[in-house]
């Protein structure tokens, strides 16, 4: 569900002090919020309190992390930026949005470096930390200077907060709980339900002591205080009730979740951001339901162990990033040939190699579906909300076991530290995979006795009496035996491939948003950018333009129909976090030009001419940014 | 037994098979004449026989190169996997299937080299897998390169000059590993040891290391040549709590009483190089047992569904 924007989003600039005087509400209905600090600050905690209360209070939200990449970057850096970006509204939100509303930064660094991307609105709030304006070290006095002279040259409404003053008065060390001070101001301004937010600050301290506990009490009491006592304005974002049973998470919450209520039993991975969460989560709860998380020795050990307990009779799940992937690539095309269940998920981060290892791309699309040496047919699904995390780790199990093939998830950074509120899942008995079959194989059946329309067969289990066969790498008849019979090798390849043919026919083709009869420009998505695109294309409808959408969630088979979607609009083109050259930069010729992932397999599955517009630049999509795409892509005379 | 139960059928109780050698012999062996990997396909389906393991709940895993090709032919469930990753896989099976009796087959390419990594972290994990590293001291499959354990000098297709470093003693390496809890050397052209060698992993609870010192009739046959004429160089280990073999006394005289539970002689006599030693050189069966501390009680699909309920209502909004 999208919503449009209302320019109404933002704080005028510049009320008068109006001490002891009511504070002025401005009632917006939506608002963005980012909480900056050093690394260890914990901006993040603030950040998600913040979103996650908001959410049950009935605002849509999103909210992202800014994340350095070390855990302890240099103090009052703009490298060491970290902090949470939380969008609320008065409607369902299904991505980040485009520029913050309001910040709370806890040093005028962070800050500075987040205004130089332009990540701030023109009519912005900040709340600023002071205490360097008067700080002992001179070169600190100084960068306060130069930075908010450089800050004053924006429109911005700056308001210096003496936090780490205020914070003397409850705490020893301000630096630990300057985060549930920043709290409590933004629950004053938002008018958080402050019930709420002590609860959600007992289940973010649940394994601390009481004293802690009440510290950060004490200090989300001062924050709220001091903000009533100081401010001048306040903003309200009337919540919308959605009317059904709703939960709040993040997307590695949500993949993890939904491994468990898909029935696997086993998780095997390594440590590799920004996929680790993942196994935090489920590390935290897995074992009550019998499950295992175990921690590999390295990323190939991690698959192994996943394919072996698969192999036993329990499908299981390995979970990595790009760099991790790229070592499993031997075990996928052995979880291919011996046609064992598997589900791989990739949390993509920015690459190639080590590349951006907490910020968000799409790059591993065509090493998911082509990237083992040899044909190596199998499933890549890609989620495309945090609700989909949860749901895709039920079908990728289910199509794993029917089609005894591993099956590859790609979410990514953006959905992995996202929170969004959705419909609560109800969990089903179907979702769960049944006890391995340990019932005698009847006699004459092999262990991949191909059909052979479809390419499925039926496996035995160790522990079958009667179904004792060999599975090998090494090309193989239906008996599992080697074999060195040409036709075997095209036959038993066919069988393979043939499976995905089967799967596609029980796909329905994708929606399109928009116009489903067709017009001017079709954006084709894929994984995470949905929220965004769908937003862009509602907004720019509004202005008149013939765009439409469509998202796909398999990339591997594709979904059916794309060729017959396509055919409807003059132009057609993907939107994509991954590199493809600028068709005017030197050298680039419509030949070697480097396309976006998605566009290159859609050129080659439909002779469509699909075109791209892709970036790398480490950061979620904005519907602002896509609305110009569209405006610049609509081919002439496209205006209805 | 329906599919829907949630007790495994073991296959054990209540079951009079009687299972003999035929039932144990699976493909005809590719193996050239000579191979020492037939001698240790021999002990194995003798083992199994006299063990009585049950076909179906007994797994043979492997990795690549030419004893790898050990699962096709024992007629158990087999997994002939990909090059060094037999550890992680036989793992996977172990976790998941505690009820199923695995074996593990390596090389020496295939452990000591691409598999380093898994073996070093199998020997902590101390799962109860039994593990055949079978050493012949060269890539035979891919035509004679060395591997880790070819002799220093000992020229190859990759070393035509001769390997140049002194080769990696695995027993040594085995030794040196945190939570080891099985290690044992044999060779296969002494059947009667390589048998009770087998069998003593085979009893072991955790994870049991043998390391088996063979011959490849193309390219290493000289290596172990005076030690298959004059067993006065090969020295038995021998004890009460480990290996005696009575039927060996009259031919290997040069015998050590040797304690396994003593790591360090064990990782003293393994560092002499002045004889070959077969026997255990280290058991404990007290070493915590990664597996043992992982199994978690099986749920059923409501207690999966109430315990998912009350895990969602935490993220309620």
């Amino acid at each position: 569900m999208v919503t449009t924007i209302k320019a109404e989003a933002g704080v005028a600039a510049a009320e008068a002090d109006t001490s002891g005087a009511e504070p002025v509400v401005h009632r917006c209905s939506e608002h963005t919020v980012e909480i900056l600090s050093d690394s260890g600050e914990g901006a993040q905690k603030c950040g998600q309190a913040f979103g996650t209360v908001s959410a049950k209070m009935g605002n849509g939200a999103w909210t992202v992390e800014i994340i350095p990449a070390e855990i302890q970057p240099p103090a009052r850096t703009p490298a060491g930026a970290s902090g949470n970006r939380i969008r609320i509204s008065s409607a369902q939100v299904t991505n980040w949005g485009d520029r913050t509303n309001l910040v709370v930064a806890f040093n005028e660094q962070v800050l500075l470096s987040r205004h130089e991307i332009g990540a701030f609105a023109d009519d912005a709030v900040i709340l600023v930390e002071n205490m360097w304006a008067t700080h002992e070290d001179e070169d600190i006095r100084k960068a306060w200077a130069s930075a908010m002279a450089q800050l004053a040259t924006a429109h911005y409404r700056v308001i210096e907060v003496p936090m780490e003053e205020q914070c003397l008065t409850v705490v020893e060390n301000a630096r630990k709980g300057k985060n549930m001070f920043a709290l409590g101001l933004l629950a004053w301004i938002y008018d958080r339900d402050l019930e709420l937010v002590r609860e959600q600050i007992a289940y973010t301290f649940r394994k601390k002591s009481a004293e802690v506990y009440e510290a950060n009490i004490a200090l989300l009491d001062l924050g709220v205080k001091w903000a009533s006592e100081h401010l001048d304005f306040r903003i309200q974002v009337p919540a919308a009730p959605v009317g059904q049973a709703m939960v709040v998470m993040n997307g590695n919450q949500a993949l993890a979740l939904g491994g468990i209520a898909s029935g696997m039993e086993l998780a095997a991975m390594y440590p590799i951001t920004p996929a680790t969460s993942v196994s935090h989560h489920l590390s935290d709860v897995f074992e009550s339901y019998g499950g295992v998380v175990h921690q590999a020795e390295d990323e190939i050990a991690a698959i192994g162990v996943a394919i072996g307990a698969s192999y036993a009779g329990k499908c299981a799940f390995t979970i990595t990033s790009g760099p991790g992937l790229a070592l499993k690539t031997e075990f996928i095309g052995l979880a291919t040939m011996i046609e064992v269940p598997l589900v791989i998920v990739d949390v993509q981060r920015g690459g190639p190699s080590t590349g951006l290892p907490t910020k968000v791309e799409q790059s591993d699309l065509l090493a998911a579906v082509f990237g083992q040496p040899g044909d190596t047919p199998k499933v890549v699904l890609a989620p495309a909300t945090i609700e989909e995390c949860f749901h895709v780790m039920i079908t990728a199990r289910r199509i794993a076991d029917a089609f005894r093939v591993p099956v590859l998830v790609l979410s990514d950074a953006n959905l992995a530290t996202g929170v969004q509120p959705f419909p609560r899942p109800e969990p089903r008995p179907e979702w769960f995979s049944p006890p391995p079959d340990q019932s005698p194989v009847p006699e004459g059946l092999r262990p991949f006795d191909w059909d052979a329309r479809t390419g499925l067969s039926q496996r035995f289990i160790p522990g079958q009496p009667g179904g004792m066969h060999i599975v090998t790498g090494l090309h193989h008849d239906e008996n599992g035996k080697l074999t060195y019979d040409q036709k075997m090798y095209q036959h038993s390849s066919a069988m393979r491939s043939r499976k995905l043919a089967v799967l596609q026919e029980m796909l329905q083709p994708p929606v399109v948003t928009g116009d489903a009869d067709g017009g001017d420009l079709l954006l084709v998505g894929w994984g995470s950018t949905r929220g965004a695109i769908e937003e862009a294309v509602e907004q720019a409808r509004g202005e008149g333009l013939s765009v439409s959408s469509t998202h796909l969630s398999f990339l591997s088979p594709l979904q059916p129909g794309l060729k017959q979607i396509f055919s409807k609009f003059k132009k057609v083109m993907t939107v994509e976090i991954n590199y493809s050259d600028d068709p005017t930069a030197p050298y680039i010729t419509e030949e070697n030009r480097r396309r976006g992932q998605l566009s290159f397999l859609l050129r080659a599955s439909t002779l469509v001419d699909v075109d791209c517009w892709t970036r790398v630049l480490g950061e979620p999509l904005r519907p602002a940014t896509l609305v110009d795409v569209i405006r610049a892509n609509v081919p002439q005379g496209g205006a209805r | 037994m329906s599919a829907g139960c949630s007790l495994l059928w073991t296959g054990a109780e209540e079951d009079d098979r009687v299972f003999d050698l035929h039932d144990w012999e699976g493909a005809e062996p590719r193996w050239c004449p000579g191979c020492g990997d037939l001698s240790v396909l021999t002990a194995m389906q003798r083992l199994a026989v006299a063990e009585q393991f049950v076909p179906e709940t007994t797994v043979f895993v492997s990795g690549i190169g030419c004893s790898s090709r050990f699962p096709h032919y024992m007629k158990a469930y087999g997994f002939h996997g990909i090059h060094g990753r037999a550890l992680p896989v036989a793992t996977g099976v172990k976790l998941s299937r505690p009820e199923l009796t695995v074996f593990v087959a390596m090389g020496d390419g295939d452990c000591t080299s691409i598999g380093a990594a898994h073996w070093l972290h199998m020997i902590r994990y101390n799962i109860d897998v039994t593990a055949l590293l079978m050493d012949n001291n060269i890539y035979g499959l891919t035509k004679k390169q060395s591997s880790p354990t070819t002799p220093q000098g000992f020229a190859s297709n990759t070393a035509p000059r001769g390997s140049w470093l002194p080769a990696l003693d695995p027993i040594q390496a085995t030794l040196g590993v945190t939570n080891a809890s099985f290690v044992a050397q044999t060779a296969e052209w002494v059947p009667a040891h390589l048998y009770a060698t087998l069998r003593a992993a085979y009893h072991h609870k955790g994870f049991s290391f043998v390391r088996i010192l063979q011959r490849c009739p193309q390219y290493t046959d000289s290596i172990y040549k005076e030690a298959v004429r004059k067993p006065s160089i090969v020295e038995l280990l021998v004890h009460e709590n480990g290996l005696t073999v009575p039927e060996l006394d009259r031919l290997y005289t040069n015998q050590r009483r040797h304690d396994p539970r003593d790591l360090d002689e064990a990782r003293r006599l393994a560092e002499a190089s002045d004889v070959i030693r077969l026997g255990i050189f280290f058991q404990d069966e007290s070493r915590p047992r990664y597996d043992l501390i992982r199994a978690l009680p099986q749920r059923t699909v409501e207690e999966k569904i109430r315990l998912m309920n009350e895990e969602l209502d935490r993220y309620a909004v």
